[in-house]
């Protein structure tokens, strides 16, 4: 196995205008993330609304370079004042996003939206295209005479699709998909979820995969990485994470996840509060306020990832042995 | 006597293509102090039959009852004043977007007091102390500062409980959910789900709780509906309903949520929910049902007993018969 993404200290500081002569702040949007993928693999990138995981897609896609740190993915290294060879890249990765109402620009018909890509990528001859494009409509499930439709004569799940015909046409080797089936139906959502798991088998796509539902990515993500105000708090493979999760953020995120069986009433860890603001995280461990673990340790020191078998952990509460363990 | 009653309930809407019935022949029923749950994917018509309940629908909206009977008093008699005497004050209702629901020029003290305003006879003191008792009981930090917050200031589990103490401002016998935790995330979800049902509990309140996600219902519901397409297939408690569904598609809805399956693919309902246009005949699940036949494609199927959870289908699954023998 060999790393096809690796992220070094990423960081991403937005400036926030407070007015007209007030200095500007910095958001950060993301801090200090380090993490690989494997190639083939699917990483899912778990947290809540405001931890960042929408950020490092766009930074994995290349819609922004990071503020600090590096990205090195498929061999090609970008920082923040060497973007590198970014044409490259973008046949490289490419994108699904949320929400398939707005992905999909509605006067173009469904054929010029997945041969623009190919125009501006390939020298491709307007005949190879739109092979090119039928062939990517058969892969998806879609029929060939949906090449002459425009995006609003198609249901949700099929516009879907088409965003991810769109993001395959280049055949690249990275798939960053953000939150693709949390805007569809449940039946709509496991038609999705196959097609996703196909095209990887197919294809040999590596996927990120960015959610909130931990219940989808319990069942697609190889390993797992959860995401809390701009830090990775935990990474861990999948089996591993659901059957023993150590950072107290990972517990509470698990068991306020409602179960699907009305029978298993089982104890639910109550967090208190809300996300701290980005603009100005609490002191030491970002997650202090809310932890029912936190002492003065956390309150003044920032915890780093380490490993703990087969989890990389940052939590002063595990690593010092505070917090019970499952068995 | 129930608390509320609804018999043949549909909802009709005038288009340009002609008339839609998004709501077709249903029939609820709420004790006091239970917890109802409506589930159901987008187009099943599960929001529409409470707008249409609480008198929220466009004029090219068409409501038919055989009955809508809230404590015995029928509501199809009545006058506007009479109706809006129950509406809002006894029955209440809260919305998925708690950002887009709450009026961003107005401070959430002004809009919760101006709940008050209209239905009691407190005055303006007393209204001020009513409103911080409920900010308090929703859980809300510094309500004496918070009431002069506007809503842009507030973050989405914030609104969605500015939006719980105005719509319990009343003390409603009934609250209408509908899709109350959808637009926040997992641990803010879980808070606004509890604070919902020990708000329930502590007033003995009846809730109607709509919503698609299957987890929701099986932590809080007792009863529960399944709708498609403006129909309700199925109504049983929450514990045999997640066991033994007996409709195809309740069956086939719970087999496609991702915690349920064990295999590398997720069973999936072919075909999407059939719109305005493509209203099969007889049966309308028969193009995505596996068991269909030539019967469910001619004949609207009947509704069966509540041993067979009440399914709309000719052929229910798991047959009590069969289980037992089994």
């Amino acid at each position: 196995m060999n790393a096809i993404v690796t992220a070094k200290d990423v960081s991403q500081v937005y400036e926030v205008r407070r007015g007209m002569f007030a200095k500007p702040l910095g958001l950060k949007a993301v801090k200090d993330a380090s993490f690989s993928v494997e190639e083939g693999e699917t990483l899912a990138i778990v947290g809540e609304s405001g931890c960042g995981k929408s950020t490092l897609a766009r930074m994995l896609t290349m819609i922004e370079t990071p503020s600090e740190g590096s990205l090195t993915i498929d061999g090609i290294t970008i920082t923040g004042d060497n973007p590198g060879d970014v044409k490259k890249l973008r046949s490289t990765v490419q994108i699904v996003f949320q929400n398939p109402y707005g992905a999909l620009n509605p006067r173009q018909k469904v054929g010029s939206i997945l041969e623009e890509p190919l125009k501006i990528n390939t020298k491709l001859s307007s005949a190879e295209r739109r092979q090119k494009a039928e062939q990517a409509l058969a892969e998806v499930g879609l029929r060939p005479e949906h090449y002459g439709r425009y995006p609003h004569m198609f249901s949700g799940g099929q516009r879907q699709r088409i965003a991810i015909a769109r993001a395959i046409i280049l055949e690249p080797k990275i798939l960053v998909l953000d939150e693709p089936v949390s805007a569809l139906d449940v039946s709509i959502q496991a038609q999705i979820l196959n097609l996703l798991a196909d095209l990887q088998e197919r294809l040999g796509l590596t996927y990120i995969f960015i959610s909130h539902d931990l219940s989808v990515v319990k069942h697609v993500a190889d390993r797992v990485m959860v995401m809390y105000l701009g830090r990775p708090v935990e990474i861990a493979p999948v089996e591993a994470l659901y059957a023993n999760p150590l950072h107290p953020y990972t517990r509470a995120l698990l068991s306020a996840t409602p179960a699907t069986d009305p029978k298993s009433k089982g104890q639910r860890i109550r967090l208190t509060g809300e996300l701290p603001s980005p603009i100005s995280p609490p002191p030491g461990c970002s997650f202090n306020p809310r932890c029912p673990y936190a002492n003065d340790r956390c309150r003044s020191e920032r915890p780093e990832l380490t490993q703990h078998g087969p989890t990389r952990v940052a939590c002063f509460a595990v690593e010092e042995g505070r917090i019970e363990m499952a068995a | 006597m129930p608390l509320l009653s609804l018999r043949n309930l549909s909802v009709t809407f005038d288009t340009a293509s002609g008339p839609f019935k998004a709501v077709d022949g249903v029939d609820i029923t709420v004790e006091p102090g239970e917890v109802l749950g409506i589930v159901g994917e987008s187009g099943s018509g599960k929001s529409v039959a409470m707008l249409g309940l609480m008198g929220l629908l466009p004029p090219s909206a068409t409501v038919t009852a055989d009955e809508i009977a809230f404590e015995g008093r029928d509501m199809r008699q009545m006058s506007g004043r009479e109706r809006r005497k129950i509406i809002g004050n006894e029955v209440a209702m809260i919305f998925q977007e708690p950002m887009s629901s709450l009026n961003p020029c107005f401070t959430v003290g002004y809009q919760i007091k101006e709940a008050l305003k209209a239905h009691t006879d407190l005055d303006r003191k007393a209204r001020q102390a009513r409103a911080i008792e409920l900010m308090n009981a929703v859980g809300i930090p510094e309500p004496e500062r918070r009431l002069s917050a506007f809503p842009h200031q507030m973050s989405g589990g914030m609104s969605q409980r500015v939006m719980i103490a105005m719509a319990t401002a009343c003390k409603p016998k009934l609250l209408i959910a509908d899709e109350p935790t959808t637009a926040l995330d997992v641990t803010i979800q879980a808070q606004i789900l509890d604070l919902l049902l020990d708000l329930q509990k502590e007033r003995g309140m009846a809730m109607i709780l709509i919503t698609h996600d299957m987890g929701v219902i099986a932590e809080t519901a007792e009863r529960v509906v399944v709708q498609y397409a403006g129909q309700q297939v199925e109504r049983q408690p929450v514990a045999t309903l997640f066991d033994q569904p007996h409709h195809p598609y309740t069956s086939a809805l719970l087999a496609a949520i991702p915690e349920r399956s064990s295999g590398a693919r997720l069973p999936t309902i072919p075909g999407v929910v059939p719109g305005q246009g493509d209203r099969p005949d007889g049966c309308l699940f028969n193009p995505r049902c596996p068991k269909a036949d030539d019967r469910c494609r001619t004949i609207v199927p009947p509704r069966q007993p509540a041993a067979l959870g009440e399914a709309l289908c000719h052929y229910p699954l798991n047959h009590p018969a069969q289980v037992s023998a089994a």
